[in-house]
């Protein structure tokens, strides 16, 4: 039987790699080693999961290196010789082993104004976005975000700059600007200083990531060229 | 924690790079362009004695490095505005292509015309 050599980040911020051997099994994700490592060889390992399927976004961490999805990652596709490093994912605090603190991603899509905010009450009508309309066109791939922080965790902006919106915001805020129901006036102006959309040098390593293949990349562009466009209109 | 290489290793960061290096070293070399033009102001011969100077092999060769940074550098600048200034399309690693190609083909067509 093959045995993989798993390296797992034990501690917070500082900590160290701590070794285990775990079977190979076929069609084996990297979440199954985690749990596998978990439940046989060390219960006191700390990670996060919840649906399994790639829906829920929870299970991110760093494989070999590079920001995954682990639920849906196979082991097949990324440990070259029988070998994986897991850690943490970047650029969020460790809480410990390999689960972060969110906070501060979710902190960010709230400064980017990242509510949907609907003009309607409850005893209005529905309101209908059009389909085939450009400007739901535009976010056909942008509204499928699950939040998982793969993005923000791969972006070099962030590390740079603490204060950094980051991929995941920015196309939340993308995705609303494009809502014709939205009727908040200042999110552009929100997505727009330093922070924002204009600070992205188009590394595009969030479009590389991507585990839905989305490219906030895309939105980003699309931000800048808005808020380019408003404040030519010295609209912000 | 932070990432290291292996985040980065892809086209689009390999081009973010290029164009950064070949920035700074493009406004390294300013200071020596205008200080090789102001030879003019000590007169003719000064100039021109540099600018015999500047015929050695070595000399060649750094300018076709100059060649190649200065077209690298527009051409990935291009790419960049194209990329986020048009509307969005899944064009990024062409983009990159063609300003490879495109510098590349520069940095050629002046080193052959040397010869």
């Amino acid at each position: 039987m093959t045995v993989l050599q798993v390296k797992v980040w034990r501690g917070g911020e500082s900590g160290h790699y701590q070794e285990f051997e775990v079977p190979r099994f076929e069609s084996q994700s990297v979440l199954d080693v985690v749990t596998y490592i978990q439940r046989s060889l060390d219960p006191t390992l700390s990670y996060r999961f919840a649906c399994r399927v790639g829906m829920c976004g929870s299970c991110a961490m760093t494989v070999n290196g590079k920001a995954r999805w682990t639920c849906r990652t196979h082991v097949a596709k990324v440990a070259a010789a029988d070998r994986l490093e897991i850690a943490p994912l970047a650029n969020l605090p460790v809480v410990k082993d390999l689960v972060t603190d969110m906070s501060p991603f979710f902190e960010k899509w709230a400064a980017a104004h990242g509510r949907f905010q609907g003009g309607r009450t409850r005893r209005d009508d529905f309101e209908r976005v059009p389909p085939d309309s450009p400007q739901r066109g535009l976010v056909d791939e942008a509204i499928e975000c699950i939040g998982c922080g793969i993005c923000y965790s791969s972006c070099d902006v962030v590390s740079w700059n603490a204060d950094y919106l980051g991929p995941a915001a920015l196309n939340r805020a993308w995705t609303l600007v494009n809502d014709v129901r939205d009727t908040d006036q200042t999110r552009l102006a929100a997505v727009a200083g330093d922070a924002g959309c204009h600070a992205c040098h188009t590394q595009m390593t969030c479009t590389e990531r991507c585990p839905k293949q989305l490219s906030p990349t895309a939105s980003i562009a699309g931000l800048k060229r808005l808020a380019l466009a408003a404040a030519l209109e010295g609209e912000i | 924690m932070k990432n290291d290489f292996r985040a980065r290793n892809h086209p689009a960061y390999w081009a973010f790079l290029v164009h950064r290096v070949s920035g700074l070293l493009l406004a390294l070399f300013l200071p020596l362009h205008f200080w090789a033009l102001g030879q003019a102001l000590q007169g003719e011969a000064q100039l021109d004695s540099f600018l015999r100077w500047t015929e050695q092999p070595l000399v060649k060769f750094a300018e076709v490095v100059l060649v190649l940074l200065l077209a690298a550098h527009m051409a990935g600048g291009v790419r960049l505005l194209m990329l986020e200034f048009l509307a969005w399309r899944d064009w990024h690693k062409s983009l990159l292509a063609a300003a490879a190609g495109l510098s590349i083909a520069a940095g050629l067509a002046f080193l052959l015309n040397l010869v």
